[in-house]
């Protein structure tokens, strides 16, 4: 047993490339990742009893509260092998664990040469965690298979062994069983990682080169990046350079995390740690980027840089309009820790000043839409989520429309939307369900295998705007619950597609129009107006909704006039009464739209808007 | 300087039984556990009581005033006996100011008055009758679960006018489930044919909490429809009209001279001391009510104990809201000058849309059309809401 073994054990910078272990963790929400990880840095004695919390490396409640992560952490964990008795350096980076942020995935990844392939034994694995799988074989990672929870009851070890046996291609008996409950396995885990993965090699003779591979915005230290030193030495006074922009920056601070910043004498082949340069903004320093140092600058980048792309766009806007400014600062305070998120100011006839906002996905755009009400206080409406549509119109002008307003009406040549290939795993007993709910998102097959005898992996080619709709959703009550869902952007494809207006009185709300494919354009009108005639008080005058491609009207509902809005009697004792609901009344007409002549209570945009909203909260807690 | 004028609103919380549509501070001798008490026994003990308040009001203000109006309302007023209402207006009259111009209203169930009680009543005081008539057809009535017959109505009316009472006024409800166009027609033509000068006609409210709301919410009856109360109501406007009943306040038609001078005082800003269980007052800007309970009314007074149970002060901006929303439901009752730079605005899309007479607007003066009464509650809010 080796005692307090941070104290002889290898320091950064002064670490051989052959004791390193640098692996990350792929599993699904809810596998026990961050239980696991818990152990691990209990078993390392990097954080003691008395200083240990659950879920120790998730930092921000939401990722606390929903178990998921979305920033991801690199903890130094020093080891000695039960094996050789010998002093390792292993390096846990925990990636995130959503499809939206697969590009933050692959980093992670590339900074490792070892996953763990961690699956609760009492549900095997899931589509998400199938597609990083895939990911980390294709980065030619070093995959230990591991079955977590083998302290559950409903545990079946032998089953999913053989599962993942299948999809790795070891034998089952090579499935590690722990608990990261009750750490039953985690010493044996840490073990195999110091026997199965290779350690980083590099040149330290060359030139710097780091991956970063996260950057995270911190209040009182600006942008912390997250790297992972490839080739050279990076150290405290370095002058740092970023390949893909050119800038430099001035090293203030390097260091690795255990499970804390200690800052050290700089970093290593193969080491993985922190830069803090100053700077205030993640976009400065962007994830996939090289690192290399300004006096001798590597010349050829790290392979895999991407910027992020915005999939998912809606707009948003502050219930009170007096805290649009509020807003504002929120969106760009959020900036400075979100190289993805992107925002434009918008205004809407309907829903007044906001900003029209793109995310890389629906749980991105719901974990900020979150992070803006509850960190900043902003009570918020969001629009429908919608894709990104490359419209060519008859005088063959390209044109980006990103929210569903500004689609040209009349005169379109062609128009092209995201399509993503997308992978469901599924007992097997719902395939004929899932195929016909794919088939009807306009989705075409491409394949089909089983899993075990009982499982099946099913791929389809689905449009984006599908998915966005409320596939999710629908997959999950189809299959009680039991499949789930991957899918990655494969490109764009031409679509039947057609804008739908919702006027009301004759002016468009802008709120609510959508582009939708040419079949399901009479559905969107029809559930629209009658919706929006439950939601909308009579006016004074009739009020006709009507559903509309251009100037064609394919659905309309009627709210009649109003006849009466009088109560009869008042007496002496009716007056506070009348008068308090005068009041309350008053405060309610505040919050009203004038769309024309027509008043809209908020209350009824909200409602009108909600249902995609709440189903994407419900789906991200499955 | 003198003191403001003060009206006197006293409360008889007492009925023989509850209709199904009345939400009413008021209880049967059977609810409050006296059904064993004799009516004179009940009508003394109570005006005694009221009279104690009485008593009250005068040492709280603590000199007197004059006293335009009275009304004595319930509940049933007509229940109490002739010489306790007597007892009452003479404590009025002795630690207030009254002369002969003051104005005495008491509510009537026809089926509590014959010609002897109404001559008591009018010995006491009273000069003008309310009587709640609510409709001539019986299958509304039973709808309402009121229990008269059309000819008590005829004979109660008769009587009051024989004996020499020229202000009397009956009350209609309409939009009563059940009710057509005819049964109102119809009931407008009792209306029409009656020795009355005043009439309020009141649409149907729904109360929640009684009878009437249980009924409509297990399906046993219809819920009334807004699109037919105002047709209903321009109905009731017309043909009183046409029969030289103007309307003066959205709900309250009258030959001239014929209005009712004490509910101008509620509309107008006057003030007012409500006397009894539930009864609200206000006066010198401070608006109270009295607690609910008859019989915990009763003790507190006889102990001597204040009977308020909360009260309100109003600010600049509930003045200002209430006297919106209360003279812009009279005919005579905002003018152009009582209104802001932004209120004007509002008022010309009224006028735009139908609902303020331009006529009058000319002059000067708010006034109202059918279409505008209808929506009132509405041009009110966009009057505040600013």
């Amino acid at each position: 047993m080796p005692a307090l073994p941070s104290r002889k054990a290898p320091q950064p910078a002064a670490t051989n490339p052959a004791s390193i272990r640098n692996f990350c963790i792929i599993a699904h929400i809810d596998h026990g990742k961050s239980t696991l990880a818990d152990r691990m840095l209990q078993i390392t004695e990097v954080v003691d009893a008395r200083n240990m919390r659950e879920q120790y490396l998730d930092r921000m409640d939401i990722e606390r509260e929903r178990g998921i992560t979305i920033k991801s952490q690199a903890v130094r964990l020093p080891w000695t092998s039960d094996t050789d008795g010998k002093d390792y350096i292993l390096n846990m980076i925990d990636t995130p664990g959503h499809v939206d942020f697969t590009y933050e995935v692959s980093r992670s990844l590339a900074a490792c040469e070892g996953a763990i392939l961690l699956v609760d034994c009492a549900q095997g694995i899931e589509a998400q965690t199938l597609a990083n799988l895939y990911l980390a074989m294709e980065n030619n990672l070093t995959i230990i298979p591991v079955l977590n929870k083998i302290d559950l009851p409903a545990a079946q070890p032998e089953k999913f062994a053989a599962e993942l046996a299948k999809l790795i291609g070891c034998k089952p008996e090579d499935c590690l069983r722990v608990s990261g409950k009750t750490g039953e396995g985690v010493r044996e885990l840490l073990d195999e990682i110091v026997k199965q993965i290779p350690a980083p090699t590099g040149d330290s003779a060359k030139p710097a080169r780091a991956l970063i591979f996260d950057s995270v915005y911190d209040t009182y230290r600006g942008v912390v990046t997250y790297v992972r030193v490839v080739d050279g030495k990076l150290s405290p006074r370095d002058q740092i350079l970023m390949l893909s922009t050119g800038v430099k920056h001035e090293m203030l601070e390097v260091g690795v995390i255990s499970p804390e910043p200690i800052a050290s004498n700089g970093l290593g082949v193969g080491e993985v740690g922190y830069l803090i340069t100053g700077v205030k903004d993640v976009r400065q320093s962007r994830v996939g980027d090289t690192v290399t140092t300004a006096t001798k600058p590597a010349t050829e980048a790290l392979a895999g840089y991407k910027d992020p792309k915005p999939m998912v766009f809606s707009g948003l806007y502050p219930i009170d309009g007096d805290e649009y400014p509020v807003l504002r600062d929120a969106l760009e305070k959020l900036q400075l820790n979100d190289a993805a998120l992107v925002y434009e100011p918008e205004t809407s006839a309907a829903l007044g000043f906001g900003f029209r906002c793109g995310f890389l996905g629906l749980l991105h755009m719901e974990i900020v839409r979150e992070r803006l009400e509850r960190e900043f206080n902003l009570s918020l409406i969001s629009t429908a989520p919608n894709v990104v549509y490359r419209v060519l119109t008859d005088e063959n002008h390209e044109m980006i429309v990103t929210n569903p307003s500004e689609y040209p009406s009349g005169k379109v040549a062609q128009v092209f939307e995201p399509v993503v290939r997308a992978t469901v795993l599924s007992p097997s007993e719902f395939i004929g369900t899932i195929m016909e709910l794919c088939q009807q998102r306009r989705g075409t097959l491409l394949g089909m295998d089983y899993l075990s005898e009982d499982r099946i992996e099913i791929r389809y080619k689905l449009p984006l705007a599908e998915i966005v709709f409320d596939f999710f959703d629908q997959l999950k009550s189809r299959t009680r619950g039991y499949a789930s869902l991957d899918y990655e952007p494969t490109g764009e494809e031409e679509g039947d597609l057609v804008k739908v207006d919702i006027l009301l009185q004759g002016d468009t709300v802008d709120a609510f129009s959508a582009i939708v494919h040419r079949e399901k354009a009479y559905a969107y009108g029809v559930t629209m107006t009658q919706k929006l005639r439950e939601l909308i008080p009579r006016q004074q005058f009739e009020v006709p909704i009507q559903a509309a491609i251009g100037s064609r009207i394919i659905a309309r509902e009627n709210i009649r006039a109003i006849r009466k809005d009088v109560l009869a009697k008042c007496y002496g004792g009716d007056i506070t009464r009348k008068r308090k609901l005068l009041e309350k009344q008053k405060e309610g007409k505040k919050r009203m739209k004038m769309v024309g002549r027509v008043e809209v209570p908020q209350e009824a945009f909200i409602a009108a808007l909600s249902t995609n909203a709440e189903s994407e909260k419900s789906k991200t807690k499955k | 300087m003198t003191t403001p004028p003060l009206s006197f609103y006293v409360h008889i919380p007492y009925c023989l039984s509850r209709c199904g549509y009345c939400d009413f501070n008021t209880y049967t001798p059977a609810e409050l556990g006296q059904s064993g008490l004799a009516r004179t026994e009940l009508s003394s003990r109570y005006m005694m009581a009221a009279i104690g308040e009485i008593e009250r009001a005068r040492r709280i203000i603590g000199e007197s005033s004059t006293v335009p109006t009275i009304f004595i309302g319930g509940g049933t007023p007509s229940l109490m006996e002739p010489r306790d209402i007597a007892a009452t207006i003479e404590s009025i009259a002795k630690h207030f100011a009254i002369d002969g111009s003051c104005e005495i209203t008491m509510e009537a169930n026809p089926d509590t008055v014959d010609r002897e009680n109404l001559a008591g009543f009018i010995a006491a005081g009273v000069n003008r009758f309310s009587f709640g008539v609510q409709s001539a057809k019986s299958s509304v009535l039973k709808v309402l679960e009121r229990t008269h017959a059309k000819e008590s109505v005829t004979n109660a009316l008769e009587s009051a006018d024989s004996l020499g009472v020229k202000d009397l006024s009956i009350d209609l409800i309409y939009g009563t489930p059940g009710e057509s166009m005819d049964d109102l027609s119809e009931t407008l033509d009792f209306a029409l044919s009656l020795p009355i000068n005043h009439i309020s006609a009141y649409a149907l409210i729904v109360e929640s909490g009684t009878r009437l709301a249980r009924r409509i919410e297990s399906g046993e009856i219809a819920r009334p429809d807004d699109d037919e109360m105002a047709e209903k109501y321009r109905m009731i406007d017309q043909r009183l009209s046409e029969q030289g009943l103007h309307w003066y306040e959205l709900s309250n038609w009258s030959r001239p001279g014929g209005q009712s001078r004490h509910n101008q005082v509620y509309w107008r800003g006057g003030q007012w001391w409500g006397i009894g269980p539930g009864a609200h007052s206000f006066v010198a800007g401070r608006r109270w009510w009295n607690i609910k309970s008859p019989i915990r009314y009763i003790e507190a007074i006889s102990s001597d104990h204040s009977v308020e149970a909360d009260s309100e002060t109003l600010t600049e901006e509930n003045v200002r809201d209430e006297r919106i929303m209360l003279m812009l439901r009279l005919r005579d009752g905002l003018r152009r000058s009582d209104l802001t730079e932004s209120q004007l605005k509002v008022v010309e899309r009224f006028i735009e849309s139908g609902g303020i007479e331009i006529e009058s607007w000319k002059r000067g003066e708010l006034v109202l059309t059918v279409e505008g009464r209808l929506i009132a509650d509405r041009i009110v809010r966009d009057l505040v809401a600013l």
